[in-house]
């Protein structure tokens, strides 16, 4: 962490158009060049991407033609087959049979206006029937260049800008990206305020799967699940409301502590969650674990196995689902999760099932540990006693006059990061969430790059899906859980 | 035909027409209500007295709404296919006899539309018309989601069809005759004995078990609305009807649930029967009112039940339907005719009925075990 280098050249990702030529390049092995007849090097050679991947259809140009249409490279591309490719291994064309000829299969697209992609993401689907043989995920469509904004931003401004990225785990966005920040500034947090933070961390978790466990029985049709889900998920909502003001988006965990104090009595208000989530998880378990359709719908339905989840770098419960015990609070513990006693929940299959197992787990898990934070919960100040980093409190600033002015610089030009990069990430509800800030020494980052878990476990979506029904795809999709807004950013 | 029969019959027309219309509002209110009492919700409050009138406004909005066409559809069968829904659904419905008979004016009246005498069958002709209009919907409106669902539509109710046909012949069976009046009245056998009499006990639940299922499959209500299927298939075939078009589908499928409900209750539940009888009631009110009353008691608590099934179960998957369908209610009702019609001949033969089909089933669910190893060993390679 935060080695003193400044990088001078750094590559812009994000620009799908000339990434495409590199994907390509990885997925270039011999056998794939003799196979579509280009002695060329593709290696250094700008590829045409109308060329290569916009084929003409019977509803205009898309990205997605028909088997018979689709080059080697394309396909096995996005039948998930060569992403990370282990060095020295090479593509065998033989693996990847383009049957043409007498099937006819269609290519659908589900989204970005479809009620259950979860927001805006597209699905370009081949189908035979109903058996899906390829998929390719498009995202952009709610890109709003937030990591590009961070960079104009300062760093007390910043975690307003990254709330809104997991717009469901928003708290998760502010914890990574401050905790980035204090790794460059190199404070130490008051231990209240880390004990908050983690309170916030859970009671986030618990938000987002109940969200998760809502939407979910809305895509398998079971819609009272939807509103139980959101019930629970506003006593949740209402103690965030209490302590930071806001519902979402709260820009709350801030570099150098957090905003404001609990709010008083706060320890009923958890009470109140705890026992009323503890009943509301079991209503789940009657309406959906034991479900005989809902088991037929989600058992065996999607299966990923461990070396899969670790070749496309997912993480969090796609991963666990499978059966590794992959949790950052666990695994490299930050904050104070080496203090608190709770289990990583771990399936077996790796099925759908398992991922909705593993988030009914890890919602009692979450209650655990917001239990033993909330008897844990030390005194002392909520954020660090350094002037430059912690705006002075309202009262100094009509006393003092050094109060005025650090408030003033601070709110203004903000403070001032030594020079470095640095990676910090936390287990958000959805996997590893990552913030990587490279810093020149001003008060503004010079390269934001979040490391979002939705957008990489978006990944193995094309995998997830292949040989499964359009019944299936939407468990599927929904079980992997992304939020558009993190993915595009 | 005098004038008089013309005029009750043409009553007995308008009667049925606006009751059905009457209900259909009034289940969707119901199920809405009932829906948001059940997750914590107050549902539908602001048009009429709680809300009763919400239906009769979303009409009148449809009503308004623009009629779209779309360009890539096949216009005259994407128009005709609303009406093919709407008039099996509300054909079917005049062979369900809502009461008993009533007297005015010298003229003993049925409270039945018509009691044609294939009875029965006309309902299954009825619903197997309703397949095309989902069928034609999906496939005329040149888009990729409505013609996903009407592929489903047409597998699914064709295969649903046969388990819903052989759990209607048990009835038949036991009943001798095909018209839905003789259906009611083998049922009211004593007047004392309301329960034991009904078809529902008589001939074992299993038939009743096995009609209740198929015919939710077959007017495609939850958890087995995969034509519709709004996660899936955005809105299945109707996905590109608007205005009133779209509200005619919705019509047919709400008479439908209504339709299949009676018909549920005329098979099974005695129809018009209840425990208080049809005659020396003179103290309870007019004794016409009684069955109807039952009537509408019992296919009040059918539809809650389907109101219930959609508030609560998951939606089941295109195979799994098919699987239940074909590998599980078909064997089975064709098994339970067997031995309906074998304790009809004769107990002896009953009994080797009930082993034959044991036997068969055995034999059935071994086969098909097989059939899904071997499939499983051949995918795997």
């Amino acid at each position: 962490m935060g080695n003193n280098e400044t990088p001078i050249d750094l590559p812009d990702p994000g620009n799908p158009v000339e990434d495409a030529p590199d994907l390509v390049v990885s997925a270039t092995g011999t056998g794939a060049q003799e196979h579509s007849g280009e002695a060329s090097d593709h290696n250094h050679e700008m590829v045409d991407y109308e060329d290569e991947f916009v084929h003409e259809t019977s509803e205009g140009p898309q990205e997605m033609g028909l088997r018979e249409d689709t080059q080697l490279l394309e396909y096995s591309k996005e039948s998930g087959a060569v992403l990370r490719m282990p060095e020295g291994v090479v593509l065998d064309p033989a693996d990847f049979v383009i049957e043409s000829g007498e099937d006819e299969s269609m290519v659908i697209n589900m989204g970005p206006q479809h009620p259950s992609t979860h927001g805006v993401l597209r699905l370009m689907l081949e189908l035979e029937g109903e058996t899906i043989l390829r998929t390719k995920p498009v995202i952009g469509y709610l890109h709003t260049g937030m990591e590009k904004t961070g960079e104009t931003l300062s760093y007390l401004q910043g975690s307003t800008n990254v709330t809104r990225m997991d717009y469901v785990s928003p708290l998760s966005n502010e914890l990574c990206f401050s905790m980035t920040v204090e790794a460059l500034l190199g404070v130490e947090m008051p231990p209240r305020a880390i004990w908050i933070r983690m309170l916030m961390a859970e009671l986030n978790r618990i938000n987002s799967h109940l969200i998760w466990m809502a939407t979910n029985g809305m895509d398998l049709a079971a819609t009272s699940v939807m509103i139980y889900g959101f019930r629970e998920r506003e006593r949740v909502l209402r103690f965030f409301e209490k302590t930071t003001g806001l519902r979402m988006n709260h820009n709350y965990i801030r570099p150098g502590g957090v905003a404001a104090d609990l709010h008083d009595g706060w320890e009923d208000d958890i009470e109140e969650i705890v026992v009323n989530c503890r009943k509301t998880l079991d209503d789940f378990d009657d309406l959906f674990t034991g479900q005989p359709i809902f088991r037929e719908r989600t058992e065996g339905v999607g299966i990923i196995d461990v070396d899969t989840c670790k070749a496309l770098a997912t993480t969090g419960p796609l991963l666990r689902a499978a059966g590794l015990p992959w949790d950052l609070r666990r695994t490299m513990p930050y904050l104070a999760y080496d203090e608190v006693e709770f289990d990583v929940i771990v399936g077996t299959r790796g099925d759908t099932f398992d991922r909705y197992a593993v988030r009914m787990g890890e919602l009692r898990e979450s209650l655990r540990i917001i239990e033993q934070v909330r008897d844990k919960m030390p005194l002392g100040d909520y954020r660090v006693n350094d002037k430059k980093v912690t705006p002075p409190p309202r009262g100094r600033i009509d006393e003092s006059m050094e109060a005025l002015i650090h408030h003033f610089k601070l709110f203004t030009e903000g403070f001032k990061v030594p020079q470095g990069e640095v990676y910090v990430a936390v287990e958000s509800p959805r996997g590893e969430l990552g913030c990587y800030i490279v810093s020149d020494g001003t008060s503004k980052p010079y390269r934001l790059h979040v490391r979002a878990p939705s957008f990489v476990n978006l990944e193995a979506l094309p995998v997830l899906l292949r040989g499964s029904l359009i019944a299936d795809a939407i468990a599927i999709l929904s079980s992997v859980d992304p939020v558009m807004g993190e993915v595009d950013r | 035909m005098t004038l008089a029969d013309f005029i009750i019959d043409l009553v007995r027309v308008v009667v049925a027409f606006g009751f059905l219309l009457v209900s259909v509002m009034l289940l969707i209110w119901f199920e809405r209500k009932v829906i948001s009492d059940m997750q914590n919700r107050i549902g539908p409050n602001r048009a009429g007295p709680f809300g009763i009138l919400q239906t009769l406004a979303d009409g009148i909005k449809l009503f308004f709404k623009e009629d779209l066409v779309p360009e890539r559809s096949d216009r005259v069968v994407f128009k005709l296919a609303p009406y093919l829904a709407i008039v099996p659904a509300l054909l079917s419905f005049v062979i369900i006899p809502v009461g008993g008979t009533v007297h005015i004016a010298h003229h003993a009246i049925q409270l039945q539309v018509a009691d044609p005498p294939m009875g029965i069958l006309f309902l299954l002709a009825m619903s197997g018309i309703s397949v095309y209009s989902l069928m034609l919907a999906g496939w005329s409106s040149g888009s990729k989601y409505p013609l996903l669902g009407s592929v489903r539509a047409s597998a699914q109710m064709v295969s649903y069809e046969a388990a819903l046909s052989l759990s209607i012949a048990a009835v038949v069976l036991v009943t001798g005759g095909l018209t839905t009046s003789s259906i009611v009245g083998s049922q009211v056998a004593h007047p004392t004995h309301w329960l034991p009499s009904w078809n529902i006990v008589r001939l074992g639940v299993i038939p009743f078990v096995v009609f209740l299922i198929a015919s939710t499959a077959e007017i495609n209500r939850p958890p087995f609305d995969l034509v519709e299927g709004e996660q899936e298939l955005v809105g299945g075939f109707h996905t590109e009807y608007s205005s009133l078009r779209f509200a005619l589908f919705f019509l047919a499928e709400f008479m439908n649930t209504i339709t299949m409900s009676a018909v549920a209750v005329t098979l099974f539940l005695g129809g018009p029967d209840g425990p208080i009888p049809h005659s020396g009631t003179h103290y309870l009110g007019p004794k016409w009112i009684w069955p109807i009353i039952w009537f509408g008691a019992k296919v009040t608590a059918f539809l809650f039940f389907q109101v219930w099934l959609r508030a609560t179960l998951p939606r089941l998957r295109y195979d799994q339907l098919m699987n239940l369908g074909w590998k599980i209610l078909i064997p089975v009702s064709l098994a339970w005719l067997l031995i309906v019609g074998a304790m009809k001949l004769k107990l002896s033969w009953g009994i080797a009925a009930i082993v034959a089909s044991l036997v068969l089933g055995v034999g059935m669910v071994r086969a098909l075990a097989v059939g899904k190893r071997d499939a499983a060993i051949s995918e795997r390679g």
